[in-house]
């Protein structure tokens, strides 16, 4: 625990030091830690000083929140090695790092920079990986999360999901932001600003377009987005409501819900809006939160059909829906983890709403924060973290727990309340 | 976790040797996707913030009974018990004069708007606020009114009344209001 808390303390340094212009709307507070954690030791790279953004600092921040690293202090060692042959391996050895990182900077013409970088494993004092980028200055954090993806998943087995981004929802007053950042909360954009409620925003599977409900036009209608050129378009504006998309996994259809035959239904529609809804579920009662499985093959969704509003899935090729929470009286937002082997949803305990996850084939279940009003998980494209909305102190903050409920993360805004997150997919 | 990690570290070197060295020194800087391994993000454009400003329309002075304070017709909210959307009596008279409003100006048109409190799902809230507003259409149309002069929607938790977070303020906001077209 000690470690984490140093590193924290020069990661708060580090995101002091960070131009203003890149600095974090939102800034990251760890709480908790895995259970085993790899020691690793990241070594400033060469000429990294001169940077507008320096690498490492990012790398080790990255690291850090995911709970499953131990940073080893690489002070004081002399020289700094930067290059293979400057490795002294015994050093890290009697400072208790297995791995050891190591890189240099070299600019190029243009504004470019060559970063090379090499991941060591001092126990059989070999290579793990090794890359060079040849980057413009705007890429130098992509890059720095770029390694970081690389270190996890060799040292993990998982994908790293550093490189990715969030969207989520800020309410400043009487207005609402939708905004992207990246996954560390870097690099926050509006991409749409609106004096009504908007809620529910949805990745495409391409990361390219974010599909959302927005009360512009008084009443909730589902809108996609275009991110690259911002280009937006009423996909479901029916009779009555229009809400909680969901996008297929090949991006051509949304789930929508809509109340334009009597109760909320789900029904399919094509993501550009063209032709006829076509009407999924056949219930008097409610059903809402539809999810696809990343196969495409089945749907989960809330409905109160049964008396409370509890999970159920079904195939989306039709048949009858299966329930498939049995605990508690208040059980919904389903979303399925990305293997398709479990789910994460929000469960009401007594007045408290938290996150659990449910087994599909053990149906056993999970409760993984504890929070008093938790909502809108949606799991990282690896499975391993779960992001959701909380509150604190009466406002909106972001926070993430680990699958295992091991690992706790607290992104707070610095101003405003933040809801509705979505975490957004891996992007070649 | 331990085990994983020394298999990955076998693996590690075994994809090492695998690889033909080119650099002169040490071992080789591995290039998987040569000289271009990050993309250039595409810049994310914002959409263009959209007109919500609106001319003001003189409002109609005079003996509008929709506008008139003493006049049932003015008032348009019903509550509703907690997960409940069944209209209790003291709000069933001013269904019933709204039914009889549009059923003798077939002209009328209304929206129904249902809120929720805000516990739970936003998504699920829209749907509890859509059956409320459905409640109150649907005893308007046994009381006489057309379904075509009725669109039912939702705002779920989404538009509070009242903003604390205990039932005094929650009461409030599980409610239908009704708002005329030509309002």
């Amino acid at each position: 625990m000690r470690p984490i808390k140093l590193l924290i303390a020069s990661l708060w340094l580090a995101l002091l030091l960070a131009p203003a212009g890149l600095r974090a709307a939102l800034t990251i507070e760890i709480i908790g830690a895995g259970a085993n954690q790899i020691p690793i030791a990241i070594v400033p790279f060469r000429a990294e000083d001169g940077l507008a953004q320096k690498l490492t600092p990012v790398v080790v921040a990255d690291l850090t929140r995911s709970g499953l690293f131990k940073m080893i202090d690489p002070g004081g060692i002399t020289p700094v090695p930067h290059e293979l042959q400057e490795i002294d391996y015994a050093q890290w050895r009697a400072r208790g790092a297995e791995a050891v990182v190591i890189g240099t900077v070299s600019p190029l013409a243009g504004a470019r920079y060559d970063i090379q970088f090499r991941l060591l494993d001092v126990v059989k004092q070999t290579q793990l990986a090794g890359f060079a980028y040849n980057i413009s200055a705007a890429q130098l954090r992509l890059t720095a999360h770029k390694i970081a993806d690389v270190i996890y998943e060799k040292l993990t087995g998982d994908v790293g999901v550093f490189a990715t981004r969030i969207t989520y929802v800020v309410k400043r007053g009487s207005r609402y932001e939708l905004q992207v950042a990246d996954a560390d909360g870097y690099n926050p954009q509006t991409v749409l600003a609106s004096n009504e409620p908007i809620i529910s925003p949805a990745w495409s599977p391409d990361g390219t377009r974010l599909a959302y409900v927005s009360f512009e036009r008084k009443k909730p209608v589902v809108y996609v987005q275009s991110l690259t050129t911002g280009g937006r378009q009423a996909v479901a504006n029916f009779r009555g409501s229009n809400s909680a998309p969901a996008w297929s996994p090949d991006g051509r259809r949304l789930a929508v819900v809509l109340s334009k035959d009597g109760a909320s239904q789900i029904y399919l529609i094509n993501a550009d809006g063209s032709g006829t809804p076509a009407r999924l579920t056949q219930s008097t009662a409610i059903d809402t939160e539809p999810n696809f499985s990343s196969d495409g093959q089945l749907l989960l969704f809330t409905s109160d059909r049964g008396g409370s509003p509890q999970i159920y899935g079904m195939s989306v090729s039709g048949g009858e829906p299966r329930r498939l929470t049995f605990e508690g009286s208040y059980n919904v937002s389903p979303r399925f983890s990305p293997d398709g082997k479990s789910f994460t949803f929000i469960q009401r305990n007594g007045n408290r709403f938290n996150v659990a996850v449910q087994d599909l084939t053990t149906r056993q279940v999970q409760v993984l924060t504890d929070g008093s009003v938790d909502e809108s998980p949606s799991f990282a494209p690896n499975g391993r973290m779960i992001l959701y909305a909380s509150e604190v102190g009466g406002r909106g903050i972001l926070a993430a727990v680990s699958s295992d409920g091991r690992v706790k993360q607290r992104l707070t805004e610095t101003a405003g309340d933040v809801r509705e997150p979505a975490w957004g997919p891996l992007v070649k | 976790m331990r085990r994983i990690l020394m298999g990955l570290f076998i693996a590690g070197v075994v994809a090492g040797c695998a690889s033909t060295p080119t650099e002169q020194e040490g071992a080789k800087v591995e290039d998987r996707i040569p000289s271009a391994t990050v993309p250039e993000q595409p810049a994310i454009k914002p959409a263009a913030p959209s007109a919500t400003a609106k001319p003001l329309v003189p409002g109609k002075v005079g003996a509008d009974p929709l506008k008139d304070p003493g006049n049932i017709l003015s008032k348009r909210s019903i509550y509703f018990d907690y997960d409940s959307n069944a209209i209790k009596e003291e709000y069933k008279p001013i269904v019933a004069a709204h039914a009889k409003y549009l059923s003798q100006h077939r002209s009328a048109r209304m929206r129904v708007e249902g809120n929720a409190d805000e516990r739970g799902s936003r998504e699920y809230n829209i749907a509890l606020g859509q059956r409320r507003a459905d409640a109150v259409r649907e005893m308007m149309q046994l009381l006489g009114a057309s379904a075509s002069q009725i669109e039912t929607v939702s705002f779920g938790e989404e538009k509070p009344k009242c903003t604390g977070h205990e039932e005094s303020c929650w009461w409030q906001n599980r409610r239908g209001d009704i708002r005329y077209d030509s309002e």
